[in-house]
Order: structure tokens, then sequence, then C-alpha cells
């Protein structure tokens, strides 16, 4: 995520490709700004160097001063804390005792952590490919298809989104019940079998959380879909149609890498989701059955208040501050490398 | 060159304040106040503590609570009006919190400079076990001695919320709270079910098992269960576990002090009829998936002949079912007594980095005295002490009695996951474990065994 390089390729770009101009002209528009303030500020250095007052200078602390305080205060040092917390062995009251990278080791090879993090991988399918996949092929079928009540269902697609995930929660968990209505459904209509505990079954569980997930997820990642190929030319698919291609072909050929800039949004907002579930997890099963839905935001939470392990806890959470930073910058490298 | 020293500066302080970091741990030095202020506070002797609060001079007591829900809420409102009255220099500030909110703020708050002056710590390791290890609260040894607390709770209370200093030996040593009411897990039944099936309250393992099989051949929900919340799992299985273990072994267990085992024979037997208890179906079914309340809301509207549950629903069940609910002691297993789980509600401790300490034992004096126990008793509790002299009907009267029992017999033991800082969580997976078939009984109390000794080092 180097301004400069977007910048850079955009300007590379742009001659050559009239598509994906549009969506790169904003990103290059929005960095130039940045880049002046640098040659300003280079300008201001060199003034300061030739001897001259460095008033400028100090007025240009000024003007990050608030922003840099509030960055330091509430991100900074929380994560320099965080950090040295990491690495003693503290509950939190008493005074800590160094631990080394002990806390780390433990994050890594204690089953119970551990586990915390395979499942967040699989709660990933269900928070973000599962919604981007069905995201995408419902704004490809809304866009194209120009059916009438479209507001409506992009409406009722997306309220999940505006509903407070505690409300969520409590709403599904009811669902899921054994004698709730999921149940009832299918017991009526002859799928006995299917019927179970399901928030309370070994293998159905997790993935009943995870769709909960889809179900909140699917609504942002239509809205964002339909966002970008609302802004793509009529004129490129008469052309396909003309060229001779199918809707299969139209979407791949175009629909799909109109949407990059999109996608890579999505994507990374829906993994990051995934990766910090907490509200769900805390309401709806508390982790159970056994450890079969413990996710690492609610170990973190659970070793930190609960049972006094401010440690274990500050080292988990830096392990998946570190996990969701790599995740972000390899999406977004997969969608810079799409576009060479 | 001005400009350039200032910076200077900055790096330095930066740099030193980065050193200061790394050299001291956290919690440690000047970093959270005066951690260990409670020692010399504490022991200033039974003779200079001033029992009349009157003479006080004006004091603002602030306290946390967790008193939130129905009778409990009612009866500390009633007893703070009351002191105030009593005595006018004293206000009390009270921030009362559910039990979870509690729980996350206290230890934040405890170690603060402008600590509260009385508290509800819970007596597990986890909370009151790690605060008297860090200093953070005051032994009340002194105090009982002044007001007299030894004579009026028995030991097994006061037990409960006893440490030694460095809060690692549990159950014994100082004095660190002292609670308003008992809590006992037994067995509430339908009167009008078990009148269908034919059966008396059950007195023994035998009777019960009998009667889990009529209800299931009546076509009832024997045990109404309910396990997403999986601290029902414990009180579950201790409700097994009492009628096949004898209570000097549980109380190892639970207190987490060495000499017992997890495997022993009684413990298998437990294990292996509680799973015996799920194949037959004498638990709701799809318990796993079902929330404590909704059990117990389930059994108050009439499904299911038998609920295992906390004194703590006397008053919710008493206002659902009437004279329809009863509430028995676990029945007698092999050692021929009722041991029952149980202890006490959260006690009432005293912050180390307080400043009105002698105000703050007075305020839990006059919440556990005689007046302030009829009081408890009134609005729906069971009282810690006295519980045999209140006025009682219905399943009131069934609760209190089946308290003094337990008290005059000596038959409580300790909530299985007081054992260890993390037990909880071992233990509430494991049962579930368990009893959906993940586990088998001996995997299940190996993984226990485990715990236990290497906490215990036996």
């Amino acid at each position: 995520m180097t301004p400069g390089n977007d910048d850079a390729r955009s300007r590379q770009v742009r001659p050559g490709r009239s598509m994906p101009a549009r969506v790169w002209s904003g990103v290059g528009r929005a960095t130039k700004e940045p880049d002046r303030a640098r040659t300003a500020s280079i300008g201001a250095a060199s003034r300061a160097h030739r001897g001259r007052p460095g008033e400028p200078r100090r007025v240009a602390y000024l003007y990050i001063l608030p922003a840099t305080a509030v960055f330091v205060l509430f991100v900074l040092f929380p994560l320099v804390r965080s950090g040295w917390f990491s690495l003693y062995d503290w509950d939190g009251l008493g005074t800590g005792v160094w631990a080394g990278l002990a806390n780390y080791e433990a994050v890594f090879t204690e089953p119970g952590l551990r586990g915390a993090f395979l499942h967040a991988l699989v709660l990933i399918v269900f928070y973000a490919v599962i919604p981007v996949a069905l995201g995408l092929l419902l704004a490809a079928t809304m866009t194209r298809a120009r059916m009438s009540g479209l507001g409506f269902f992009r409406v009722v697609l997306f309220l999940p989104q505006v509903i407070p995930m505690v409300v969520v929660a409590v709403a599904w968990r009811q669902i899921y019940e054994p004698q709730g209505p999921l149940n009832d459904t299918l017991r009526a209509v002859g799928l006995d079998s299917l019927a179970r505990p399901w928030l309370g079954d070994y293998t159905a569980a997790l993935p009943s959380v995870g769709l909960v997930g889809t179900w909140i997820g699917t609504g942002l990642c239509l809205i964002l879909f339909l966002a970008g190929m609302a802004k793509i030319p009529r004129e490129l698919y008469e052309a396909a149609r003309l060229d001779g291609a199918g809707r299969l072909r139209e979407f791949f050929a175009i629909t799909l890498p109109s949407v990059r800039g999109e996608l890579s949004v999505a994507l990374t907002l829906t993994v990051i989701a995934a990766l910090k579930t907490f509200d769900l997890v805390y309401v709806m099963t508390s982790g159970g059955p056994g450890n079969q839905t413990t996710v690492p935001s609610y170990e973190v939470y659970n070793n930190a208040f609960l049972i006094g392990r401010v440690g274990t806890a500050a080292a988990l959470a830096l392990v998946l501050t570190a996990v969701v930073f790599l995740v972000t910058l390899v999406i977004n490298r997969i969608g810079e490398k799409a576009d060479e | 060159m001005k400009q350039f020293r200032k910076h200077g500066m900055w790096v330095t302080a930066a740099s030193s304040a980065v050193l200061l970091v790394a050299a001291c741990a956290p919690g440690g030095g000047d970093d959270s106040g005066d951690g260990g202020g409670g020692e010399g506070n504490g022991t200033q002797g039974a003779s200079d503590i001033q029992t009349d609060p009157s003479q006080l001079g004006d004091v603002t007591l602030t306290v946390w609570d967790q008193e939130v829900r129905g009778g409990q809420a009612e009866q500390i409102k009633t007893l703070n009006a009351a002191f105030e009255k009593a005595y006018p220099n004293i206000t009390i500030d009270r921030v009362s919190r559910s039990t979870e909110d509690l729980r996350t703020t206290l230890r934040l708050a405890l170690s603060g400079e402008d600590a509260p002056d009385v508290v509800q710590a819970n007596n597990g390791r986890p909370e009151m076990g790690q605060y008297v290890g860090s200093d953070l609260l005051v032994p009340l040894d002194d105090y009982a001695e002044a007001y007299g607390w030894t004579d009026r709770f028995p030991e097994s209370v006061r037990a409960l919320a006893s440490y030694s200093e460095d809060g690692a030996v549990f159950g014994e040593g100082q004095l660190y709270g002292l609670p308003q009411m008992g809590e006992i897990v037994g067995l509430y039944y339908s009167k009008s079910k078990l009148d269908q099936l034919g059966i008396e309250p059950p007195e023994t393992t035998e009777d019960l098992e009998a009667a889990l099989a009529a209800a299931t051949d009546a076509g009832e929900t024997p045990i109404q269960f309910g396990n997403s919340e999986p601290w029902a799992g414990i009180h579950e299985f201790g409700f097994v576990q009492n009628q096949f273990v004898d209570a000097e072994t549980i109380r190892d267990l639970g207190f987490g002090r060495p000499g017992s085992s997890w495997t022993s024979d009684g413990n298998v037997q437990a294990a292996e009829t509680m799973v015996s208890w799920v194949d037959q179906g004498y638990f709701t079914d799809g318990f796993n998936g079902i929330d404590y309340n909704t059990a117990w809301q389930d059994f108050a509207q009439g499904n299911g002949v038998f609920f295992v549950g906390g004194t703590w629903l006397v008053a919710d069940l008493m206002e659902a079912m009437g004279d329809d609910v009863g509430f028995v002691l676990t029945p007698a297993g092999a050692s021929g007594k009722h041991l029952v789980t149980g202890g006490t509600s959260i006690p009432w401790s005293i912050p180390a980095n307080s400043d009105a300490q002698d105000a703050a034992a007075a305020y839990i004096d006059f919440i556990t005295n005689a007046d302030a126990m009829t009081t408890v008793a009134e609005t729906g509790n069971l009282p810690v002490v006295d519980a045999g002299q209140q006025e009682a009907t219905g399943l009131q009267a069934d609760v209190f009695e089946a308290w003094a029992t337990a008290g005059e017999e000596d038959l409580l033991v300790p909530y299985l996951d007081y054992a260890t800082e993390t037990f909880y969580d071992t233990l509430t997976a494991a049962v579930q474990n368990l009893l959906s078939g993940q586990s088998s009984p001996q995997a299940f109390l190996d993984t226990l065994e485990t715990e236990y000794t290497a906490a215990t080092g036996s």
C-alpha cells in the first residue's frame, strides 16, 4: 500500500486502457495532494538547513499535531504497550514476570489457541468467499436483468448490515434452537433427520455461526458490486455481444475486471470481519460446544479479562493484528497484480 | 541550532521513556499505584477498630456490587437505605453492574489509586485468589474479631472466602470477604408430575434412577437441561459426582488441594453414570444447544419432571409455578450422604486501596447482621446464616431447610471450577465433550486429572 506506487502505475496505465482509467484516476487524484505536501515539506526542510528561521516547519508540525496526538494516544501507545505486556507473564494485577517469547510460543503451540485461528480460517470461507461469490452473482444478474423492484431487493439484502451484531446473534440463536424455527421447518417438510441442536452440534456449530456471517456479508458485497457495475458502459456489452460473447464470457471479460477495485475492497472488509469475529461467538456459543467455535478475539477477551493471562492475551492480539495486516496486504497486492 | 537542541531533548526524553518502560515489569514499580499497601492497613489490630460508624465523621462510601436482579436488587436497596438512615454521616455511592461487567472492570479498579471502598469479589481463584495474591484486598480477621464474625459465620462459609496470604491456598488462611446469601445446587421437582408418576421425591440414587426411568416411560422429559452456556454442565456433573464420590475428595479437587485424584473409582462411576443417563435420554433432547434460561423456563412451564439448579432460581420458580415446585438436596449415593454443591453468593470485600476501610467493614457488618438476614429472606433470597429462624412457606421453606441441613451435617462441597485459574474453561469444555460422546469417561477424567496434578503438584 504505497501511495506513490499506485500513482505512478495509474499514470502508466491510463493511456493504454480506457476502462480501468476511471477506477484508478480517483486514486491518482487523492495521492497527488500528499505528494505536493511532501514537496512542500522538503522545501521547508532545505530552507531550514540554509539557516532561515524554521517557522514554516513548526507550523507544519502544528497542523499534524491533532491527528498525530490522537493516533499516538489511541493506536500507537496501546500497540506498544500490548507488545510490552506480551513479553511478560502477568495476571493484570500484580507484578509481571519476564517471559520472553513464551507467550508467542503458546499462541502457536497451545491447541486451544491454535484452534481458534483455524476456526477463523473456516470463518473466512463463510464471511468472505461465499458472500463475495454470491454478491457477484446477484449483482451481475440484477444489473443485466433490468428487473423491477430492484431497489426493494437491494434494501432487503443490505438490511442485515444495519442491525447491531448482538441483535443479529440473539435472533439467530433462537432460530437455531433445538425447538426453534429452523428445526420446525425441517420437520414440517419431512427432513427430520437434518434437524439438530445446531449450535450444540460438534460439526454444525461452526458452519452455523459462519452462515450468519454470510447472511450479513452478502448485502455489503452486493451493494459494492452493484455500484461498480453501474459504472460499466453499456457499449462494452454491446460490443461483446456483436463479437459473439455469451453471458458467461461477458461476465468474465467485462464485468469481473471492471469491479476489481470493488472486489478488493469487499474482500478486505469481509476477511477482516471474519478474523475479528467476537460478538456472534460471544452471544451464540461462548466458544462451545467443547472448543468448537472459539475464535482469536474471543480468546483474547477470555484470557485477558476472565482468566487473567494478560500476557498471552496481548501476544494473541498482536498475532491477530499481524495476520489481519498481512492478509490485507496480500489482497491489495493481488488487486494490483491483476491490473498488470 | 536552538531547534536541533530541542529536538535532541525530545529524543532523549522519548528514549529514556522507552528505557523506563523496558526496565519495569507491568504492574511493578510506580506503574499501577501502591498495590502492596494492603498489609499495613490490615494489621492494625482489633482494638484499634472503630466499630461505631457514627463516630467516623463524614464519609462517602463507594460500593461496587452486582446485585442487579429481582430479589437481590431489592434487598440491597432496602439495606442501603436503612444504613444511610441509621448513620447519616455516611453516604453510599452505589455502583451496580452485572456479574460479568463487574468482573471485567474490577481488576483495573482494585489496582488503581482511587479504588472503591467495598466490592463484591467472586470467591474463585481467577478473581479473589488473584486479588489476594496481589495484595489488593484487606484481610478481615481483625474486623472479624471486633465484630464477632467468626462466631456468626460457620467455618464452611468462611472457608469459601479464605486464602493464604499469597493467594496460593484456597479454603483456609485469612478471611477476605463475607457473603449475604447461601447458594446450593439441588434438585427441583414438579409436584404434579411426581404425583402422576406415583413417586416420592428421590432420597437415594436408586430412587432417582427409578424416577427417571418412569418419567421416560411416561413420555416426560426427565431432567430439563440447557448447556449452551456451559457452566450449567459444571452443576450437572457436580450433581452426579456428589452421589458417587466422598466429600473430602470433592473438596480437594474443588479447592485445588493436593491429595486426591480425578481418576478415582467414584469419579469413573460418576462420569459413566452421567453418560448412561444421556444415552437413555434422561436429559432434554439437544441440551448442548439450549441455553440455561430456556431450560428452567421450560421446566417452569410444566415441561420436565426435574431440574438441577441453584437456589438463585427460587424467586423466579415460585412466581411461575407456585405450589407445584419442590426442592430437595442431592439424592444420597454410595456415601449415604446428601452431598450438595454450593457455596455462598459473591462475598463483600474491602480493597486495600480503599481510604475508608473502617466504614467499609461497618457496612459489611450491617448488611450481614441478623436484621439484614431477615430482609434477605423477605425479598426471596436464601440468607447465608439464620435461615432456620426465617419465616418461609412453600419452595422457600424447602430451600431453607435444605440449606440448614447442609450446614448442620457438613454436606457442602465447593464448585469444581474453583480448582485452578483456568479450570472453568477446561471443565466446561470437557463436560460438553463427555456428554456429546466426543470423549470417553476415561479421556474426560484424564483431561481434568492432568490440569489438577499440574496445578497441585501431586
